[in-house]
C-alpha cells in the first residue's frame, strides 16, 4: 500500500478550501477569494442543477410530492414509472447487482440509439457507484494481483492520464504501461506509440489491457472515427482488453469534431473483429449536462467478454450489493431526458443550451485565451472538461522548484493558489513529456468566473516570468 | 506519537500490497476443502439472468431484435470464440474465481429468473417470489422516516425550501447540510474522507452512544455502505506471504461479504465457530483455539466481529466484549466491529454495547494501544434505506502514517454517494424533543422497531414448532439462522449433483413454494450441520404464511427424503 503516490492535487485543493476559509474569516490574503477549477465539477465551479433532474429525484426521495406540490406531468409520471421499479417502491431498497432492470434497459436503448441501431443487452450493463468503481471492478478480473511468481499485469496507459485511474492499478499492483500523447497534434493517439510503448513493457510486466479516454482528459482531445479503428485493429492484433473511458461523450463541441463510441466502430469493423475484442466502455453521470457527480452513477457496458467470465463479473459486482439508488436514478434521467413535447422539455431545453453555450464558448475561447499569453501554449480543444496547456517556465524558475523539493509546475500551481486565489491541476500529477510542465483547467466553468480565472491566471504568470527572468 | 506506540501492530511498515496465495479455511476439523465452494458454484444450474453477450454480427446483418430472445444461439458462437479470448477463466485474476456472495448467489439468481418466468404467464405452484434473503427492509414494506426523506428531497431540489409544506427542522437541515456542500448542492463532490460537517456529526452521535467517550471527526470515515469501509480496512491490513500471509479471524456463521473479501484478496480467512448451543455466543475457548491452529501456517492479525449477529441474531454480552477486547489486546490483534444492527436489539435483558466503549472502559492500558474499526450504516435498523449506500467507520489508535495510507486509498474511489451521506447525517443529527418534527420522528422509528422485535418472537416461536427446524432466539439483527436436520437420502442426492445439502434443500423450496432464503452453507457451518437464513422483514401477515409456508415444506421434505 505504501507505493500508492498520494496524489499532487488532494494537499492543493485542501489548502485552497484553507484559504477560503481564512478569507471568509477576513484574514488578510492578496486575493479576494478562491476560485477551484481543478475539478470536473461542474456544480462546484457554479454551474446549476438540471430541473427536470432534481424534480424527478426530489419526488422519488419523498413522493407526497407527486401529490402535494405542482409538478409537470412528466415529472409525475416518470417518478411514478420508477418508484414502480424500485422493489416495495422505494428508494431505500437494494437493487439487483447490475441495477435496476427497468434502469439497465433504459441505458441499453440509450447506447443503441447513440450508437445508430448497433443493439445493447441491458445484462451485459453494470451500474456502480461512479464509472471509477466499474473501472476498478473491471481492472480486478484482470489484474492477477501480486502474483509474484509471473510478471505484473501491464495497462497500456497514456501519459497524460488522471491520477486515480493509475492510483487504481497502483493498489491492485499492476503496471502502468505508458503512451504517450501527442502534444504537437493536438495530444492525439498515435497507433505506433502504441506499439513503441508495448513493445518496451516486453519482459516488464504482461500487458493485456489498453485504457483509453475519449473524450480525452486532460487533453480535451477527440479521437477520429479512423484512429478509433486503428486502436481496434491494434488491440486485437496484440490481444488486448479494450477500456474506452467515454464519460465525456456527451462534451463534443469542437468544430469537426465529432464523438463516435468504440463500441459502435468496433461493430461497424464487421467480423472477426466484432466478435471477438474484448471492450468494457465506461459512463457517467457525473459529466455532460446533469454534472451530477455526487450521486455517483456510473456504469460499464461489457462487450465478447467470455460468458464463463461473465459469471464472475456478476459475482464481483455483487460485492458491492448494488450501485446507489440516486446514481443510478441520475443515469436514467441521462438516458431519458424530456423529449420535445414534454411539459418539461422547454425548460431543459433552455438549460441544456445555456451550458452548451457556456461550453461551446469556452472551448474555443479559452485556449485562444491561454495562446495569447507569453509562455504558454494550448491546443485547441475538441471535447471533454479540460484544457491542458503547455507552461514554458523560466530556467531560473526550475532551478528554485528543485531548492524547494517541488516539481515546477506543481510549485507554480502553489504559488498561483497562494497569490491569486486560482487552484489548478499540475502536469505532473497527470505525467507529461520529461522536461515539459503543464496545467490542468476545467472549463465546465460559468464564463465570469472563467473570465476571471484567466485574468487571475495572466497576471500572476506575466508577474511569474518576470520575477526569474 | 506513533513511534512511541510501539505495541501498535498495523505500522506503515508492515504495511505491503495484498499478496497471492490460495483462499483456505483453517477451522476446527475439515470444513470445507479449500476448493468446495468454487465448485458448488459452477456445479448449480443456472439458468442464468446474466446472458453471455450478445453477438455483435446481429448489428451487421442488420437485424435488431430484442437481445433476449438470441441467448441460446449466443452461448454457441461464443463458445466458438472463447479460445481467442483475452480474458478467459484461465487468464482471468484466479483470486476472483474463489470470491462468492451467498446473499447474491445463484438461489437469488434462480429467483429473480421464476419472477421473470411468473411475469410470463409460467405455471407455478405459487403466484409471487418471497425474498426472505436478503436484509432489505423497504422492499419489504418498511415505510421510510418521513423527515429523512423531507430532508433529502429539499437538499435535491432547493425550490422545496420556499413552500410551507416542510416543517422548519427539515428546512435548517437541509440548509445545513447543502451548505457543506460544493457549489451548495449534492452534485459536486466531497471531500473522499466525507464532508466535514457530516463527520463532525458523527463523532458527536458516537459520543452521545457512548456515554462521553470522546471521538475525533479526524477518525471518521464516511463510506459507500458498511462494506465499502469494512473492505478498505481489510484491503489496509492485509499482507505478507507464505507463513507470514495475514490471516483474518472471522466468525462461522459469517456474513459472506467477509469471506469474499478475503478470498479476493488472497487472505488466511480463520475460522472461529460461534455456540449455537448457547445461543451463538462467542467463547473465548474457541478464540484460543482458532488462533493457535492458524498460527501454525499464516500471521493471523485481525478479528471480525459482527455484534448484534448477522446471521445469527446473537447480541453480545459486556462481558463477553470484555473477554474479546482483553483476548485481542493480549494477542495483538487488529480489530473489526461490524456494529450495523446496534439499533436492532429485541430480546428482553439483551443490550448494545459498542467495542468503542467498552475499550475505553476498560482504561487506558487498552484504550490507548488496541486498534479498533467500528463500522455502521444507514442501512439498517429502523432506517432500512440501504439503497442510499451510507455509512462511516470510525478508527480508534490506529498510526498515524497507516491513517495517511487509509486517506490515499479512500480516495480511489473520489467519494461516497452524497446523499448518503447527507443521510448518514442525518441519522447521527435526528430530530431532537422541542423540534416540529420529534413526535413524528419518534412515532415512526418506535413503530419500526417494536413490530421487528415481534417478527423476531414470531418467528423463532414458529420455526421452534416444526419438527426438525431448530432456532434460536433473535436477540437482534434481521434474521433468523435456524438448525435444519435434513434426511441422509437428501444429502445423499444433493452430493450427486455436487450441491450442499442446504442449497439443495433451499433451491428446492424456491421452485415449489417460491420463498427465496440462503443457505447455511453461504455463510459457513460447523461440518455436518445445516441451516438457511430468513430475513424477519416481510410484514407480520406475509411472515405468518411464509412460516406457515417453510413448515408445510420442511415436513413435506422430510417426508419425501425418509
Amino acid at each position: 500500500m505504501r507505493s500508492i503516490k498520494q496524489t499532487e492535487l488532494e494537499p492543493l485543493v485542501r489548502r485552497a478550501n484553507q484559504i477560503k476559509t481564512e478569507v471568509t474569516q477576513g484574514g488578510r490574503k492578496p486575493c479576494k477569494d478562491v476560485i477551484d477549477v481543478s475539478w470536473g465539477d461542474k456544480h462546484r465551479g457554479g454551474v446549476q442543477p438540471l430541473t427536470f433532474v432534481r424534480q424527478v429525484l426530489a419526488a422519488c426521495l419523498y413522493p407526497q410530492l407527486v401529490h402535494s406540490y405542482k409538478l409537470p406531468e412528466d415529472v409525475r409520471q416518470r417518478v411514478q414509472s420508477l418508484l414502480g421499479a424500485c422493489d416495495g417502491g422505494s428508494v431505500g431498497s437494494y437493487t439487483p447487482t447490475g441495477g435496476i432492470s427497468y434502469i439497465q434497459c433504459s441505458v441499453s436503448n440509450f447506447i443503441s440509439r447513440r450508437d445508430g441501431g448497433v443493439p445493447s443487452s441491458p445484462e451485459n450493463i453494470f451500474m456502480t457507484s461512479g464509472s471509477q468503481r466499474s473501472i476498478m471492478q473491471v481492472l480486478k478480473m484482470l489484474a492477477d494481483f501480486h502474483n509474484q511468481a509471473s510478471l505484473p499485469t501491464g495497462v497500456l496507459t497514456a501519459v497524460p492520464t488522471y491520477s486515480s485511474f493509475k492510483m487504481m492499478l497502483q493498489t491492485l499492483g499492476a503496471t502502468v504501461v505508458p503512451y504517450y500523447l501527442d502534444e504537437e497534434q493536438g495530444w492525439a493517439m498515435e497507433v505506433e506509440e502504441l506499439r513503441r510503448a508495448l513493445q518496451a513493457s516486453k519482459g516488464i510486466c504482461n500487458t493485456v489491457a489498453l485504457y483509453v479516454i475519449n473524450p480525452g482528459n486532460p487533453t480535451g482531445h477527440v479521437q477520429s472515427r479512423k484512429c478509433i479503428e486503428e486502436v481496434i485493429r491494434f488491440a486485437a492484433e496484440e490481444r488486448l482488453f479494450l477500456m474506452a473511458d467515454e464519460v465525456y461523450q456527451e462534451s463534443v463541441f469542437g468544430e469537426g469534431s465529432e464523438f463516435v463510441s468504440y463500441k459502435k466502430v468496433l461493430s461497424e469493423m464487421g467480423p472477426p473483429l466484432s466478435h471477438t475484442v474484448e471492450l468494457a466502455s465506461f459512463h457517467s453521470a457525473s459529466k455532460g449536462f446533469m454534472g451530477e457527480c455526487g450521486l455517483r452513477g456510473g456504469y460499464v457496458e461489457l462487450v465478447n467478454l467470455d460468458p464463463a467470465v461473465m459469471r464472475y463479473a456478476y459475482t464481483i459486482f455483487s460485492t458491492d450489493i448494488c450501485a446507489p439508488v440516486t446514481g443510478q436514478l441520475a443515469l436514467e434521467l441521462m438516458a431519458n431526458p424530456p423529449r420535445p413535447g414534454d411539459p418539461s422539455y422547454p425548460v431543459y431545453a433552455q438549460e441544456t443550451q445555456s451550458i452548451q453555450a457556456m461550453l461551446v464558448h469556452n472551448m474555443n475561447w479559452v485556449p485562444e485565451v491561454l495562446n495569447n499569453i507569453p509562455g504558454i501554449s494550448c491546443q485547441p480543444m475538441m471535447g471533454g472538461a479540460f484544457v491542458f496547456p503547455r507552461l514554458y517556465l523560466p530556467q531560473a524558475a526550475i532551478e528554485k522548484a528543485k531548492v524547494v523539493g517541488m516539481q515546477p509546475d506543481l510549485w507554480y500551481c502553489k504559488r498561483l493558489l497562494e497569490e491569486a486565489g486560482v487552484c489548478v491541476g499540475p502536469g505532473c500529477e497527470y505525467g507529461q513529456k520529461e522536461g515539459t510542465h503543464h496545467i490542468r483547467l476545467c472549463v465546465m466553468t460559468p464564463v465570469e468566473t472563467m473570465e476571471e480565472v484567466l485574468k487571475r491566471l495572466k497576471t500572476f504568470h506575466l508577474h511569474f516570468l518576470k520575477e526569474f527572468s | 506519537m506513533s513511534a512511541s506506540r510501539i505495541g501498535q501492530m498495523l505500522s506503515s511498515k508492515s504495511l505491503r500490497v495484498i499478496t497471492r496465495g490460495n483462499y483456505r479455511f483453517f477451522g476446527n476439523g475439515a470444513q470445507y476443502p479449500a476448493g468446495h465452494l468454487t465448485s458448488g458454484v459452477r456445479s448449480v444450474m443456472i439458468p442464468s439472468p446474466l446472458s453471455p453477450f450478445f453477438s455483435q454480427s446481429r448489428a451487421l446483418s442488420g437485424v435488431s431484435e430484442p437481445p433476449r430472445g438470441l441467448v441460446q444461439e449466443k452461448m454457441t458462437e461464443n463458445a466458438v470464440f472463447s479460445q481467442n479470448k483475452v480474458l478467459t477463466i484461465d487468464t482471468m485474476n484466479p483470486k476472483v474465481k474463489n470470491v462468492e456472495y451467498a446473499v447474491r448467489g445463484p438461489i437469488v439468481q434462480r429467483a429473480v429468473q421464476i419472477e421473470k418466468e411468473l411475469r410470463e404467464g409460467v405455471k407455478k405452484p405459487f403466484t409471487e417470489v418471497i425474498k426472505a434473503n436478503i436484509g432489505d427492509a423497504h422492499a419489504m414494506g418498511q415505510q421510510p422516516i418521513t423527515f429523512f426523506r423531507q430532508v433529502l428531497a429539499l437538499c435535491s431540489y432547493p425550490e422545496l425550501l420556499k413552500d410551507n409544506m416542510f416543517p422548519e427542522d427539515a428546512k435548517s437541515r437541509a440548509r445545513r447540510i447543502l451548505q457543506a456542500c460544493g457549489g451548495s448542492s449534492l452534485g459536486a463532490y466531497s471531500a473522499s474522507q466525507g464532508i466535514d460537517c457530516v463527520r463532525q456529526d458523527v463523532a458527536r452521535y458516537i459520543e452521545r452512544r457512548d456515554g462521553g467517550v470522546p471521538c475525533d471527526p479526524d477518525n471518521v470515515y464516511l463510506t459507500t455502505g458498511a462494506s465499502d469501509g469494512i473492505v478498505t480496512m481489510l484491503k489496509l491490513l492485509v499482507c505478507g506471504e507464505g507463513a507470514s500471509k495475514t490471516g483474518v479471524m472471522i466468525s462461522i456463521p459469517q456474513y459472506p461479504l467477509y469471506s469474499a473479501a478475503l478470498a479476493e484478496l488472497g487472505a488466511v480467512q480463520v475460522n472461529y465457530y460461534l455456540n449455537e448451543e448457547k445461543c451463538w455466543s462467542m467463547d473465548l475457548s474457541e478464540l484460543e483455539r482458532s488462533l493457535a491452529e492458524a498460527r501454525k501456517h499464516c500471521n493471523p492479525k485481525v478479528l471480525c466481529i459482527i455484534n448484534p449477529g448477522n446471521p445469527t441474531g446473537q447480541v453480545q454480552s459486556r462481558q463477553c466484549i470484555e473477554d474479546v477486547i482483553r483476548f485481542a489486546a493480549k494477542e495483538h490483534l487488529f480489530l473489526m466491529a461490524d456494529e450495523v444492527y446496534q439499533d436492532n436489539v429485541y430480546a428482553e435483558g439483551c443490550q448494545f454495547h459498542s467495542f468503542k466503549k467498552v475499550l475505553f472502559e476498560l482504561g487506558p492500558q487498552y484504550s490507548n494501544t488496541v486498534e479498533l474499526a467500528s463500522f455502521h450504516s444507514t442501512s439498517k435498523c429502523y432506517m432500512g434505506e440501504c439503497g442510499f449506500r451510507g455509512g462511516y467507520m470510525e478508527v480508534i489508535n490506529m498510526d498515524p502514517e497507516v491513517k495517511d495510507q487509509l486517506t490515499k486509498l479512500v480516495s480511489v474511489r473520489l467519494c461516497p454517494p452524497v446523499p448518503g451521506q447527507a443521510l448518514m447525517d442525518l441519522v447521527v443529527n435526528s430530530p431532537q424533543p422541542g423540534e416540529p418534527s420529534y413526535t413524528t420522528f419518534m412515532k415512526e422509528r418506535t413503530a419500526t422497531l417494536r413490530l421487528l422485535a415481534e417478527k423476531a418472537k414470531l418467528t423463532e416461536e414458529i420455526l421452534n414448532t416444526v419438527p426438525g427446524i431448530t432456532c434460536n432466539p433473535v436477540q437482534g439483527a434481521m434474521y433468523s439462522f435456524p438448525n435444519i436436520s435434513l434426511p441422509q437420502k437428501a444429502i445423499k442426492e444433493a452430493k450427486a449433483l455436487g450441491q450442499a445439502p442446504d442449497m439443495f434443500y433451499c433451491m428446492k423450496m424456491l421452485e415449489e413454494t417460491g420463498i427465496c432464503l440462503v443457505p447455511g452453507s453461504g455463510f459457513g457451518q460447523k461440518d455436518g450441520t445445516y441451516h438457511f437464513r430468513m430475513t424477519i422483514l416481510p410484514p407480520t401477515d406475509k411472515l405468518k404464511i411464509l412460516l406457515a409456508k417453510v413448515k408445510e415444506f420442511h415436513q413435506k421434505f422430510t417426508q419425501q427424503y425418509s
